[in-house]
């Protein structure tokens, strides 16, 4: 998986269950700079939906979503 | 040898704990086998859903606390001071007095407080119903508001009872119908994610009653800075909101015990059934400092202490602890002056929702009276 994005930061919100991984994302994009690269891991499916919907609407670029045994991995880069 | 037990934290959940404790162990404790010390930085325990009233002038801050003397259990040490420092590896606690004290059981329930400075301009732009003095600061300011736009703001997520943003707009409607003002004051609820609760049933139930009530509701809103002299809440979304009076939900935190004692980034990691922590041994976390996914609620801290107390009363009686928690969580929702409804669901259940009444609304305000014979652990 030679195109899987390289994560300057990870946040693991597996088991916790809506709105927990989205709301721990936009805590982290408050706290990182403009160009950041942000591995999100959930267990919620949910966040397929709710994690894109919310950057669109910030403004935040989805690099793309990883479907990972148990899991899914959402990367993201901040603008 | 005496099995020490120290609760850090004499709110809600250490209150409850311990007087468990003192129930299931009273023989040990009295022979000398074990013994329970909560230490809380200061006397009192403050009731905090009493807050919600305070703004509509239904309660005072001073009656929403108690002398922990006269809560525990005469089988339990209180001393009141500040834990400053926990070190897991020589399992002992220092305290703000200079002493250490050792334990062989650890339970962490320090609650959550507000960090209104992680959000520029919130300070000094916004009032809330959260703690002591905001409440009693926005009493003041809502007696003498009487045009202009409301907007109550949900900025800091997770934040303590999950329900009371809602519970504030509802309430405040009805209030200001009552007065006669409602037609001069606009209001506005905000919500970070793309509805108006993070419970998708809660935001289902809600969305067309804040319609009703004519309150305005913006979402995939967070608001990153507030101007407190042109009055306007800017958003990570790029978007501005004016407005006359800001009630905000603030950032919260935990002490900072717990992320330099190693138990969390903010909030102590657990297991979510067990309780006990991820990155210590002998060390349990119940109430808002825990991070399991459910709310930061009173009734949650009630039934994890239940859960705790029964595990280290196995553990110092030599038996394997069976007690799990499953997440149980129970709210009120308040859905004016004299309306109410409540939610029961465990982890990751979606609750139920149940139509408002008057006796529910009844229930809540007997049940906060009478909660503090829940904290003595009478019921
Ligand atoms: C406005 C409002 C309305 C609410 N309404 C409801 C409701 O309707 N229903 C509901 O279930 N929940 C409600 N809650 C939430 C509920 O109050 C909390 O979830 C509950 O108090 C959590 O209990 P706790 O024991 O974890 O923490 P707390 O009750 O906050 O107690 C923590 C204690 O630890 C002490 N402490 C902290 N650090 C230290 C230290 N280093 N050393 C010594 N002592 C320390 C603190 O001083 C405090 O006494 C509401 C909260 C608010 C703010």
């Amino acid at each position: 998986m030679s195109d899987t994005p390289t994560p300057d930061v990870e946040i693991d919100s597996r088991g916790a269950t809506c709105p927990g991984p989205l709301m721990d994302l936009i805590g982290k994009v408050k706290e990182v700079e403009a160009g950041t690269t942000i591995e999100l891991l959930t267990s919620d499916e949910g966040s397929k939906n709710d994690v894109p919907e919310w950057l669109d609407e910030a403004g935040h670029e989805l690099l793309t979503i990883e479907a990972v045994d148990d899991h899914w991995a959402i990367y993201v880069e901040t603008t | 040898m005496t099995e020490e037990i120290v609760v850090v934290g004499g709110g809600t959940g250490g209150t409850v704990l311990a007087n468990r404790l003192a129930d299931r162990l009273e023989p040990a404790i009295e022979s000398g086998d074990a013994h329970v010390t909560v230490i809380n930085d200061g006397e009192y325990q403050y009731y905090k859903p009493a807050y919600l009233y305070v703004p509509f002038g239904k309660k005072t801050v001073e009656e929403a606390k108690r002398p922990l003397s006269d809560l525990l259990d005469r089988h339990v040490e209180l001393r009141v001071d500040r834990v400053t420092g926990l070190d897991t590896d020589a399992k002992s606690v220092s305290l703000e007095d200079g002493d250490d004290m050792a334990y062989d059981h650890l339970v962490m329930a320090t609650g959550a407080t507000l960090d209104p400075e992680e959000v520029p301009g919130l300070a000094e732009g916004g009032h809330h119903f959260y703690g002591p003095e905001g409440t009693e600061s926005l009493r003041d300011e809502l007696a003498d508001f009487e045009e202009g736009h409301l907007v109550l703001s949900v900025i800091g997520v997770p934040h303590m009872c999950p329900a009371a943003p809602l519970e504030f707009v509802f309430m405040a409607d009805d209030w200001l119908r009552q007065r006669g003002l409602r037609e001069d004051i606009e209001i506005t609820y905000t919500y970070p994610i793309q509805r108006a609760h993070g419970l998708q049933s809660v935001a289902d139930w809600a969305t067309p009653k804040l319609a009703d009530r004519d309150i305005n509701l913006e979402t995939f809103f967070n608001a990153e800075r507030v101007d407190p002299e042109e009055q306007v809440l800017e958003t990570m979304e790029g978007n501005e909101l004016d407005y006359d009076l800001l009630v905000a939900i603030p950032p919260h935190t935990a002490s900072e015990l717990v992320s330099e004692a190693g138990l969390g980034d903010t909030w102590v990691d657990v297991d979510r059934a067990t309780l006990e922590a991820e990155q210590a041994e002998d060390v349990y976390a119940i109430g808002d400092v825990a991070d399991v996914p459910t709310s930061k609620a009173g009734s949650v801290a009630h039934y994890e202490a239940g859960v705790v107390a029964d595990r280290i009363a196995s553990r110092v009686r030599g038996q394997t602890p069976t007690s799990v928690y499953d997440g149980k969580t129970v709210c009120f929702i308040e859905t004016g002056m004299d309306e109410a409804t409540f939610v029961e669901f465990g982890y990751g259940d979606e609750p139920t929702m149940r139509e408002p009444s008057k006796p529910v609304h009844w229930a809540k305000l007997g049940y906060n009276e009478s909660y503090w014979l829940t904290a003595r652990g009478l019921l």
